[in-house]
Formats: structure tokens, C-alpha cells, sequence
């Protein structure tokens, strides 16, 4: 019975050690304004990318399939961090912006196999090569004005109130 | 009381299961003993029940069994609980104890070669079969003894390690140097090693969703033994497993993973069948923070 105590007691520390780590990461990147905005400074992990990363292209830039596999492999491990649209959740900025889009797929593709290990994005090296320009791929096929309507169609409100403000 | 003790993991694992819905799919290594240096994702908890089936001369055959959970506090960090178990034929079942094991990656990006550090506190007894990891003097005849005798000696183990991986066009390739301490006094440190290798049966994905396509099978190789102790460092009285090992990642968010373990000496089980399930939950630590009145 003793045993079977510790068990529960460590499981329960465990347990309380994780939620007063996970509570913090959360309101952290919690910001002002619209849902999920994230700081802009978060984008500036791409700009760390080394010239010679920059300089890569996607071997599959011209394979059609190659966004197809892409937004699959997206839901299956991103969607839950950076939303089912890529529109940002409360994990993980969108990557529908501009900054995202404009950046070169060799930027793209370094971030995910370094990710930002110290701001919670895990490396997703464990990824084969190919998959993670497929999934470059996808993400460029995300188009920065397609986030603008999504945020219409989100939140009509906001999207109504930015457009009768006076300029 | 054992059935009880082992009953607590199950019933909490189906219930996650079941009424989780936040579930994630995995990219899991096949390996069950190797580490590489990938870990959890933060927030994310991933349940694992693994089996080992081991042959045993001079004694009777065994089920070992243990329940993992393992939750990726930060990026950088994650933590793991175990409870471990066993059934040995003719004989008993037992809860054998827990183990309760960090993993903190130094680097902020990817390297050639990643190294990651392994502190594990291990509070079991002489019982305990899972052969989660072979190290020191390690040989078949220790677990011959019948679990009323087994079970009397006690390990309170501080056990380390340095894992360092590498991925090179598809490949996964992962060594492990373990160094034990079990903190009774008079016992020396001992030393392990653990190594593998791996590759997905397929590097691109499908533009379709699939459950047999080959980007979600996962095949290598592992193989673990050893080194002795710090009195007697070496291969001699060490016993040594190779185990071809294969990893299926279902889209329904299971992972199931085989390892067929071959003893490479007379010192080592004959034959170790090694099987395990897991299933990831995503955004747990969120979870778990509303339960607690944290951030809606």
C-alpha cells in the first residue's frame, strides 16, 4: 500500500509541477486586439536563418501534390499550435501574414527543422526532408489576403468597425 | 493489491482516450529502449503501455509490462512517469515500482550530432523485468530467483545519460552512454550503452490520407548491453540484445510499436518480444490549467 501511496503522490506533484509551467507559457502570448495576435517580434526567428538556409529551394516547388501532402501533414502535427487554417491559436502565431509568406522557402524550411526551442516550437527534424517541404509548400500556398478574409468572415465586428473607422 | 496498483494507469489511460478530444498525431521512433533527441511537444502528454515477453532459463518465462507518461514541459524539457509491473509464469504478479525521468536538450537548434541530458530516479524492486535498459552486470540468471525472493531487494537508482542523435536523409541514427547509480551504499556506478538506428519506409508524404502508406512505418534497428561497473568495466559477465524494431504512426492517433530482441550471449534472455501502444493528447497542460481555474 505504501508503494502504491508514492505512486499517487509523485503522479500528483507531477501533475502540479505541469500546471503551474503550462499557465505561464499560455498568458504569455496571450496579446491585445484581435484573437491570437502575436507579437510581430515572433516572426523574427525567420530572419535568423542563415544565407546559405535562405538560399535553398523546394525540390518539390513544382510538384502539385506537394501542398496537397503538405495540409495534411500540416493538421496532423501543426493544425493543434498554429490552428486548423494556419490562422494562429493560442500556441502558435499565424502563418498567414506577410511575414511568413514573403519569406524565402529556404527560411521557412530552416525554422521547421531548427523550430524556436527556447518559445516552445519544437524541431521538426524527425520529419523527413521531403515532408517538411511539403510542407513549406502548403504554408506558401497560404495566401496573406485569404487571412484578411478569414478575419472578415471570423470576427464580422471587428472587420465592420476597422472598416467605418475614419482614416 | 498488485492488480490494484496496476489497474490505476489502465482505467486512467482509457478515460483519456476516451474522452479527450484532442488528440495529435505522432511521429514516433520505433526504438523502445534507444532515446534519440526528440522530445515531447509542450503541452502535449503522450500515454504508452509497452509488453515485454521474455524467455528465461533456469526459471520461469515472464510478462513485464509498464505504463509510461510523458509530457513535454518545455520544449526543451520533458518529464516522464513510469509504473512497471510483471507476471512471471507460474509464479506471481507484482507491481515492481516507478521511475520518474527528465530529458533536457541543451542546443537551441539542430546540430550534426544532438546531444540530450537523461536524469532518472528509478525506486524499484529486485522484480522488476522491463529491461527498459541493460546495464553494469546485468545477466539472465538474476531474474531466475521466484518473485517472493526477487521482490525483497530494493533499487533506489539514480541513473544518467547522455543521448546523442542524428538525422541525415531519412535516417535516424541515436547512441546512448548510461551511467547508474544505485544509492544504497556499497553499490559501484555502472555502466550501459544503447544504440539504434532508423528511417521512415517512406519520406514523402501521400497526397492522400492513408493508414498503410509507407510514411507511416518506421523500421530499424537497436541493440543494448552492459559495460560493466566502475570495479569491473568491461564486456565480461555483461549480457547483449539486438532487436529489429518497427514503429506504425496510424492517423487515427495510435502508435504501435514491435521489437524482436535476440540475446547475443549466453549471459542474456534467449528472446525479448517487445510490443507497446501510445496515443498523444494535445494541449493537456492547458487542459489540466482550466480544470484548476487557470486561463479560459
Amino acid at each position: 500500500m505504501k508503494t502504491f501511496a508514492t505512486a499517487i503522490s509523485v503522479s500528483a506533484c507531477l501533475l502540479a509541477l505541469s500546471v503551474a509551467l503550462a499557465k505561464p507559457r499560455e498568458s504569455g502570448k496571450q496579446s491585445s486586439g484581435a484573437t491570437h495576435n502575436f507579437d510581430p517580434a515572433v516572426y523574427a526567428e525567420l530572419q535568423k536563418a542563415p544565407g546559405k538556409a535562405r538560399a535553398k529551394q523546394n525540390p518539390l516547388a513544382n510538384d502539385p501534390e506537394a501542398a496537397v501532402a503538405g495540409g495534411i501533414l500540416f493538421e496532423q502535427h501543426c493544425a493543434d499550435c498554429h490552428g486548423e487554417k494556419a490562422g494562429g491559436a493560442k500556441r502558435g502565431p499565424s502563418l498567414r501574414v506577410e511575414q511568413v509568406q514573403n519569406a524565402e522557402p529556404g527560411a521557412i524550411f530552416w525554422l521547421l527543422t531548427n523550430g524556436v526551442v527556447r518559445k516552445g516550437m519544437p524541431v521538426w527534424s524527425k520529419l523527413p526532408e521531403p515532408q517538411r517541404w511539403q510542407l513549406v509548400s502548403f504554408i506558401k500556398s497560404l495566401s496573406a489576403s485569404a487571412a484578411k478574409t478569414e478575419t472578415e468572415q471570423a470576427d464580422p465586428e471587428t472587420a465592420l468597425a476597422a472598416q467605418s473607422k475614419p482614416q | 493489491m498488485p492488480i490494484r496498483t496496476l489497474l490505476f494507469p489502465a482505467v486512467f489511460f482509457i478515460l483519456l482516450s476516451f474522452f479527450v478530444t484532442h488528440l495529435s498525431r505522432a511521429q514516433e521512433s520505433p526504438y523502445i529502449v534507444t532515446y534519440d533527441h526528440y522530445l515531447e511537444e509542450p503541452g502535449n502528454l503522450e500515454i504508452e503501455y509497452f509488453s515485454t515477453f521474455g524467455t528465461q532459463r533456469g526459471g520461469n518465462n515472464f510478462h513485464a509490462y509498464w505504463a509510461e507518461f510523458e509530457y513535454g514541459v518545455k520544449a526543451w524539457w520533458t518529464t516522464e512517469f513510469y509504473v512497471d509491473g510483471q507476471t512471471t509464469f507460474g509464479d506471481s504478479t507484482l507491481f515492481t515500482g516507478f521511475r520518474w525521468e527528465n530529458r533536457l536538450r541543451p542546443l537551441k537548434r539542430e546540430h550534426f550530432i544532438n546531444p540530450v541530458i537523461y536524469i532518472e530516479y528509478e525506486n524499484t524492486s529486485g522484480a522488476d523485468k522491463i529491461l527498459k535498459e541493460v546495464e553494469g552486470h546485468d545477466v539472465e540468471s538474476d531474474y531466475a530467483a521466484p518473485n517472493s525472493v526477487l521482490r525483497k531487494e530494493h533499487d533506489h537508482e539514480l541513473e544518467t545519460k547522455l543521448l546523442l542523435s542524428s538525422t541525415f536523409k531519412g535516417w535516424n541514427f541515436a547512441e546512448n552512454t548510461i551511467v547508474t547509480k544505485n544509492l544504497s551504499p556499497s553499490n559501484p556506478w555502472e555502466f550501459g550503452y544503447a544504440i539504434g538506428a532508423s528511417r521512415p519506409l517512406g519520406l514523402k508524404a501521400s497526397a492522400k490520407r492513408c493508414s498503410f502508406c509507407p510514411q507511416n512505418f518506421i523500421a530499424g534497428v537497436e541493440m543494448y548491453g552492459g559495460l560493466g561497473d566502475k570495479q569491473s568495466f568491461g564486456l565480461h559477465d555483461t549480457s547483449h540484445y539486438v532487436a529489429p524494431v518497427l514503429a506504425w504512426n496510424l492517423p487515427s492517433d495510435w502508435t504501435l510499436r514491435l521489437s524482436a530482441g535476440f540475446g547475443l550471449n549466453d549471459n542474456s534472455h534467449r528472446f525479448l518480444f517487445r510490443w507497446g501502444v501510445s496515443r498523444e493528447i494535445t494541449g493537456f497542460g492547458e487542459m489540466v490549467g482550466r480544470l484548476f481555474g487557470g486561463h479560459k
